[in-house]
């Protein structure tokens, strides 16, 4: 059972991760363009540092 | 939707003035937004780009495809109308977008905010589903105690946050004492809290914690949808508003100043250039030229304007400049006083209750009655009151409407999303519901299935030796059937002939000498002939006889396929125009149209169109003209494109952004398809209650159970929806 004080707050760590990393693509205005950058994978040209 | 475009368009002078003060002070960086109708793929993105790119004075431009905009931050000097010819030249259409009117979109906080709740109640339903999991596979006493303590301390700060715009919604319903969806889930979230706080307290085996959460989830992800269908909606609709960039000249002691068309005043002298709009009701005091009145009254021959006659805000100077002396402005214009009587007859129109609406309707008593009747019915069968409550916390939570609050936005949004790809903007939030009932299309004719550009007919019948003329002269001018006559000229392979002294008579036409002759190219009154009915251009070689270049309006992409295909799907197809009865005639013949009215004014046609509605019959109307807008606020659901007046945008339901009129018979499939699915998704999340609910009130529903219902049944209604794409 002491197997749980371990797995619990690394599970709810691992998902405060996540949210975390998710507040910070919002913040970051990652979802703005969500179809030009479904079709931007395709390009060849390389888009090191995306404008928002 | 309706409601915030409405105080946008009254509003809109002073929106338009507050811009124009900080664009004053001149920022180190211009940033400037062209919008690209026809912009879909990555090659386009990459064509795009690389040209702005490498345009000097550009620091940086980024296409976004999503919004079909293209977004440049540059010198300040660079203008836009600079970039849209180069655009233009790689094969895209580009309009330029005023920034300030856009601003309120630009960052999206309300969508940010729903994204966020979205997110938070996301973690925590997998962490509390994970807990529940191992509750429900066998952890007893201690373990199932700290599960549940865990679950808790999840819960309570998650549904605090994410279920905030429930709160909201529910306590503003109760405030007017009057029930939405909202409540009954507000009432369920509490009553699921308060009963699993309590059960955990006394180490019970069953909490909700699960349910509230994924309940929460379920429910802001319908409503996030939701939100992102209007977003795009209002985005694109403050985008047709950004289009247009109100300047005007004024003259003052002689000499010409920009300003704001909210600046100007009764009795101010305005220039209106050839091409430009009137911004004003007025009288013309001064210049010769010709006026296109087809946006306000649908008549495509263009007008004699000279000192003396009366102009309305929106009628096109075509050849020569005009001096305007302003007799109403800005509220009071002609143009004006129409979009408020168009806002009157809107108001009509909110009557329509939607299928959700409607549902809810029914569906907030119903729970809570149940609910209600299955706690008096336990507590006075076993006189426990935790188990009464337990039981009417599971049927609340079981009965709540997951499936019902994604059903409608889940299928809007897939609907809505197809036709924005085909280039139709749904402005209203029922119009997709109201469009799959229409049996009857009315069409408007100029502007609507004519593209509102000549073309000429009779070119054939014509010697070489007089195109060769006509040509020279048609060069020499601007005017529409100019432009159109040389265009047919050249595509035919004439060469224009060697006129001299070639010279605009703005109003009349263009002259000059051919071979010591004086060649004229013009009006019938001038050149000498006889004004027929149809559109025409006159051409006098020298030889005293005059012969006519014969007009009609070119056809808009998709017109003849749109009617065909209405007609098709067993839709009454009516032509209801403002134009002479000849040229009415001549294009319902061409398309097929068996029932056209001509010569109509805008009183007639909303008459007409009001008649149709007393018969029953669900009228669409598509039209894009000021002389259209009652007509367009009178039907059940209405399509303006997005080169219509600003009026008639505002009274339709559904833009079309493209030129193409296909879309519409697609859209009228769509919409019925839409509907279809919306009632489905409701006999689904029907029958769905009609198992879950008699074993929550025989107080049979685990958690478990009411886990497994709640998300079966969002997901089969998300499915269902997405069938739609």
């Amino acid at each position: 059972m002491s197997v749980l004080a371990f797995l619990i707050p690394i599970s709810l760590i691992l998902g405060l991760v996540g949210l975390a990393a998710f507040v910070y693509t919002v913040r970051s205005n990652q979802y703005d363009d969500p179809e030009g950058d479904a079709r931007r994978i395709l390009s060849d040209e390389w888009d090191d540092n995306p404008k928002p | 939707m309706t409601a915030q475009l409405r105080p946008a368009l009254a509003a809109c002078p002073a929106c338009v003035a507050a811009p124009h003060d900080s664009a004053d002070q001149a920022p180190a960086e211009a940033r400037l937004a062209l919008s690209l109708p026809g912009i879909h793929c990555q090659a386009c993105i990459s064509a795009v780009e690389r040209t702005l790119n490498a345009h000097p004075g550009i620091h940086s431009a980024r296409v976004n495809l999503t919004l079909k905009r293209a977004l440049i931050e540059a010198e300040p000097d660079l203008r836009a109308a600079d970039l849209i010819p180069l655009l233009e030249g790689i094969g895209y259409e580009a309009h330029e977008l005023d920034l300030a009117a856009l601003a309120a979109t630009r960052n999206d906080k309300a969508g940010r905010d729903l994204l966020m709740r979205l997110a938070v109640a996301f973690f925590a339903s997998m962490n509390v589903m994970l807990l529940s999991i191992s509750v429900w596979s066998g952890a007893s006493d201690a373990t199932r105690d700290m599960f549940h303590w865990i679950s808790a301390a999840i819960t309570f700060p998650a549904v605090i946050f994410s279920a905030q715009p429930f709160f909201a919604n529910a306590w503003s319903a109760l405030r007017v004492k009057r029930l939405n969806m909202d409540v009954p889930i507000v009432l369920a979230l509490v009553l699921a809290l308060m009963t699993s706080l309590w059960e955990t307290f006394l180490s019970g085996e069953h909490a909700y914690f699960d349910a509230a959460l994924t309940l929460t989830f379920f429910l802001l992800a319908g409503r996030y949808l939701d939100y992102r269908t209007r977003a795009v909606a209002r985005s694109a609709a403050e985008e047709l508003a950004a289009l247009e960039v109100p300047r005007a000249i004024r003259l003052l002691d002689g000499d010409e100043y920009e300003v704001p068309v909210a600046d100007l005043a009764i009795g101010d002298l305005i220039l209106v250039r050839p091409g430009g709009r009137m911004p004003v009701d007025g009288e013309i005091v001064g210049g010769q030229s010709e006026l296109d009145r087809s946006l306000l009254t649908g008549e495509t021959l263009p007008v004699f304007a000279a000192p003396g006659l009366a102009v309305s805000a929106g009628e096109v100077n075509l050849t020569g400049p005009l001096t305007v002396r302003a007799t109403a402005v800005g509220a009071d214009t002609s143009l004006h006083r129409m979009a408020d009587l168009v806002a009157i007859a809107e108001s009509g129109r909110s009557r329509y209750t939607s299928l959700a609406d409607s549902a809810a309707k029914l569906y907030a008593p119903g729970v809570h009655i149940l609910s209600a009747l299955a706690f008096a019915g336990w507590y006075l069968y076993t006189f426990d009151i935790r188990m009464a409550l337990n039981i009417a916390a599971a049927v609340l939570i079981i009965t709540c409407p997951c499936a019902l609050g994604l059903a409608v936005p889940a299928v809007t949004t897939a609907a809505s999303g197809r036709l924005f790809k085909k280039g139709m903007l749904i402005k209203h939030a029922t119009a997709l519901e109201r469009l799959a009932e229409v049996d009857t299309v009315v069409f408007d004719k100029t502007g609507t299935l004519t593209a509102g550009t000549p073309e000429v007919t009779n070119l054939g019948d014509h010697a070489r030796a007089e195109l060769e003329i006509a040509l020279a002269l048609a060069e020499g001018s601007s005017h529409p059937l100019s432009v159109a006559l040389s265009r047919a000229a050249r595509d035919a392979g004439i060469r224009p002939a060697s006129v001299q002294e070639i010279a605009e008579v703005p109003g009349y036409g263009t002259e000059g000498t051919f071979r010591g002759a004086r060649v004229r190219l013009g009006r019938a009154a001038w050149v000498g002939a006889e004004q027929g009915s149809r559109t025409a251009a006159w051409l006098d070689t020298g030889t005293g006889e005059a012969k006519a270049f014969l007009f009609t309006d070119a056809l808009r992409p998709g017109a003849a396929e749109a009617v065909a295909a209405l007609q098709e799907a067993g839709k009454d197809v009516l032509l209801m125009s403002g134009d002479s009865t000849g040229a009415v005639e001549d294009l319902a013949r061409r398309l097929g149209i068996a029932k056209w009215v001509a010569e109509a004014l805008p009183a007639d046609k909303s008459a007409r169109v009001r008649m149709l509605a007393d018969q029953g019959k669900k009228v669409l109307m598509v039209g894009d003209g000021l002389n259209d807008t009652a007509a367009l606020a009178a039907a059940h659901v209405s399509i303006s494109p997005a080169s219509a007046l600003d009026a008639a945008r505002v009274a339709s339901d559904i833009v079309l952004l493209g030129q193409d009129l296909g879309p519409i018979a697609e859209a009228c499939g769509v919409a019925q398809k839409a509907t279809r699915r919306i009632r489905e998704n409701f006999r689904i999340a029907t029958v769905y209650n009609v198992i879950a609910v008699p074993l929550a009130i025989a107080g049979l529903a685990t958690p478990l159970i009411a886990a497994l219902a709640m998300s079966t049944s969002s997901i089969t209604v998300s499915l269902n929806a997405l069938r739609l794409r």
